[in-house]
């Protein structure tokens, strides 16, 4: 029986042996091993959230990886925790990537006390990307609520830096207070490429605040939208989203040319956990990208 | 498909001779519920007596086998600053023999699931590859309702399937593993007696089996019936204990968690099954829950198997085995609740 019963050894499988990519779904592969990954910069943007430029340490892996806008990837610091994370920065950047992490908790708590030069863990990309080719020969919506700039921030970067391909580009972000800006640092060059109009609303502004005030709806007032001829990419929590999708959709646009993001609960990103699942659709392989009119129909969804 | 008929003598020479190579599980009785009736969890065994066939069905189903209730997925090795990651698969082979149809079915769901298509997982394939299968025919037990859902026979996805003919077992052969093992043991050709009597006896066994509950088009109907008061009625009673999804051989859901050793030498990243039903399944950061009450998530289970799944692999997830329906200390039965939405739609 001996030679019946021989140990079967997965990792000698030919696909096991192939470089780890992340993008070929379908492959056989070491789905919990993670690219080591440096971080080689942590910027302060608020009080609760950084900016963490990570690389990934292995040269040929990291010249492997690549994403589109709207992917996450699954960060793991050993020892506490893997979590989701969006991919914030240009995909055109290479080298590093930039993750925006609030702190919420013991994994992204860990990850706030962690210094320049920690290794860290990811797997990734995961999850569906916004259409930004498709996108090409429009106008463009761009608008943000909040945390909901760092999953946005990818597609900016690809609109800008393609700026030719689209026709008007708009990008408006809101948060609650002057303090919770995000990026603040960075709307000065956006806002001074030609032909990008860039607005930032409030809705409780502190004493040296001389913007707009209100919610983000309001600065859609301000705006021409051609309905037939528009792109909008939304991102921001659930109340925002449908705030501003039905407004939008009240204006003529189509719901299939509205993006959003969806967050739920992940362990895996792999659709295998289910902890991401809504009604039938797997979060992390269907989403989180979805159009407008997919959420609509997605049972228990908002 | 191959066919061979072995003595029961055979038969234990074949157990025997697995014995004495890897480890051998099947159903073994463990105790007695309060009315005296055989309580069998699918266990090692030590030789062949140990293996009762005579068992209705196991507490538990043969799933954490292939998917333990806490896997670890990877070790650290911490040193200064820096980490190593170590993957281990498991790769000793074991045999499990005994298995039912509707647990056999129950593997080739989760196959699709962990086994094909996307991201297929090296933990779970690995297992199932190690894993040598022989199923047996078997009288349908109390309360299961296989049969509704086809799960009531399996035509593949073992390495040999056993029917009982009285001095002799019937045996399909299902993979060239299965077909070398009989060899071993100089199981004969078939005769036209053998296929005559293991004709009569799938007869038989076919007419025992009644399906309990209509459950074609039970994904249209859980669309419909999506705000049903059936919802409020079973879900207010669960209590989220989540045991039907851990004796469910089909239940997949898992969490993953990390922990550190004492001397803070080592991490481990561990998968550990989780159940849909309990209470912070869907909680995402910032504290909000996509399903916060006990109906919600109940529902919600009803709806991946018999609709989510269906979708995606066209079959549902549920095999029939009441195993859920038998755990469950609020009560709460697939079949009534199941006849509960077709009535409410008739009415
Ligand atoms: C696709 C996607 C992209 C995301 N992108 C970003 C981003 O760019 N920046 C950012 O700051 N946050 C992002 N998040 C949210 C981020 O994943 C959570 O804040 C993080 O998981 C909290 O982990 P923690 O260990 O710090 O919290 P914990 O201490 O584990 O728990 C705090 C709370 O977070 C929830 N939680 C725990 N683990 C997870 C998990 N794996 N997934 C979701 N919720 C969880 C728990 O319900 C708990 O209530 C994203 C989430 C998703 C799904
Ligand atoms: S249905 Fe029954 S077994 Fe399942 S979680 Fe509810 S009370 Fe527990
Ligand atoms: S009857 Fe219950 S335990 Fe058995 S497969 Fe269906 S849901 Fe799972
Ligand atoms: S995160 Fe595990 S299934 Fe989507």
């Amino acid at each position: 029986m001996k030679n019946l019963f021989q140990p079967y050894d997965v990792s000698l499988e030919s696909e096991m042996l192939e470089p780890l990519d992340f993008n070929r779904r379908s492959r056989l592969k070491e789905t919990d091993r993670c690219f080591k990954a440096e971080i080689l910069n942590v910027i302060r943007l608020t009080d609760m959230e950084k900016l963490f430029q990570v690389r990934i340490l292995d040269e040929s892996e990291g010249e492997r990886f690549s994403f589109l806008p709207g992917q996450f990837v699954m960060v793991e610091v050993p020892g506490y925790g893997e979590i989701p994370i969006s991919i914030s920065s240009s995909t055109s950047r290479t080298g590093y990537v930039e993750l925006c992490i609030r702190r919420a908790g013991i994994v992204t708590g860990a990850l706030h006390r962690a210094k320049r030069g920690a290794h860290i863990g990811i797997r990734g990309p995961f999850g569906t990307h916004f259409p930004i080719e498709t996108m090409k020969g429009y106008d463009v919506l761009l608008i943000a609520g909040g945390l909901g700039l760092a999953p946005l921030r990818s597609s900016i970067f690809a609109v800008i830096e393609n700026r030719a391909d689209f026709e008007n580009v708009h990008i408006l972000y809101g948060t609650k207070s002057p303090d919770q800006l995000l990026f603040d640092y960075q709307y000065e060059e956006w806002g001074r490429i030609d032909d990008i109009d860039l607005q930032v609303i409030v809705e409780e502004p502190d004493n040296e605040w001389t913007g707009p005030v209100g919610l983000i709806t309001k600065l859609l007032d301000g705006i021409e939208i051609d309905p037939q001829r528009t792109f909008a990419i939304v991102c921001g929590p659930p109340v925002m989203f449908k705030f501003v999708c039905s407004r939008l959709s009240e204006q003529g646009m189509p719901m299939r040319r509205m993006f959003i993001s969806l967050e739920r609960r992940m362990h895996c990103g792999m659709g295998k956990c289910c902890r991401c699942n809504i009604g039938s659709t797997f979060t992390c392989m269907e989403g989180p990208v979805f159009d407008y009119w997919t959420v609509m129909n997605l049972k228990e969804a908002i | 498909m191959l066919f061979r008929c072995l003595s029961k003598e055979g038969f234990r020479d074949l157990v025997e001779m697995t014995l004495e190579t890897i480890e051998v599980v099947g159903p073994k009785e463990i105790g007695r519920d309060k009315d005296d009736n055989p309580i069998h969890h699918y266990l090692p065994v030590s030789n062949p007596d140990e293996l009762d066939f005579d068992y209705a069905t196991t507490e538990y189903s043969a799933k954490t086998y292939f998917l333990p209730f806490q896997e670890n997925l990877s070790t650290y090795r911490f040193d200064e600053d820096d980490w190593t990651q170590d993957i281990r698969y498991r790769i000793q082979p074991r045999a499990i023999i005994g298995l039912h149809a509707c647990d056999i079915n129950g593997l080739l769901k989760l196959d699709k699931v962990f086994a094909r298509d996307f991201f297929p997982s090296p933990y779970y394939i690995s297992r199932r590859e190690n894993t040598f299968i022989v199923g047996i025919d078997h009288e349908p037990c109390e309360g299961g309702f296989c049969r509704s859902l086809g799960t009531d026979t399996v035509t593949h996805g073992f390495d040999l399937f056993l029917t009982d003919l009285g001095d002799r077992y019937f045996v399909a052969i299902g993979s060239d593993r299965g077909f070398g093992a009989l060899q071993k043991v100089h199981a004969r050709e078939i005769t036209d007696e053998d296929t005559h009597d293991y004709l009569t006896e799938r007869q038989r066994l076919a007419g025992l089996f009644q399906a309990e509950v209509p459950v074609h088009d039970l994904g249209t109907l859980l669309d419909i019936e999506f705000t049903s008061e059936v919802w409020e009625k079973w879900g207010r009673k669960c209590m989220s204990c989540g045991s039907c999804a851990m004796v469910c051989p089909t239940c997949y859901c898992y969490g993953v968690m990390e922990k550190v050793s004492m001397d803070f030498e080592r991490g481990v990243k561990q998968r550990q099954a989780y159940s849909c039903n309990l209470v912070d399944f869907a909680e995402v950061a910032g504290g909000h829950n996509f399903r916060p009450d006990s109906t919600t998530r109940l529902k919600y289970r009803y709806y991946h198997q018999h609709r989510g799944f269906v979708e995606i692999y066209d079959e549902p997830k549920c095999v029939g085995c009441n195993r859920c329906g038998r755990t469950c200390l609020a009560g709460i039965s697939p079949v009534e609740v199941i006849t509960d939405l077709q009535m409410d739609e008739q009415t």
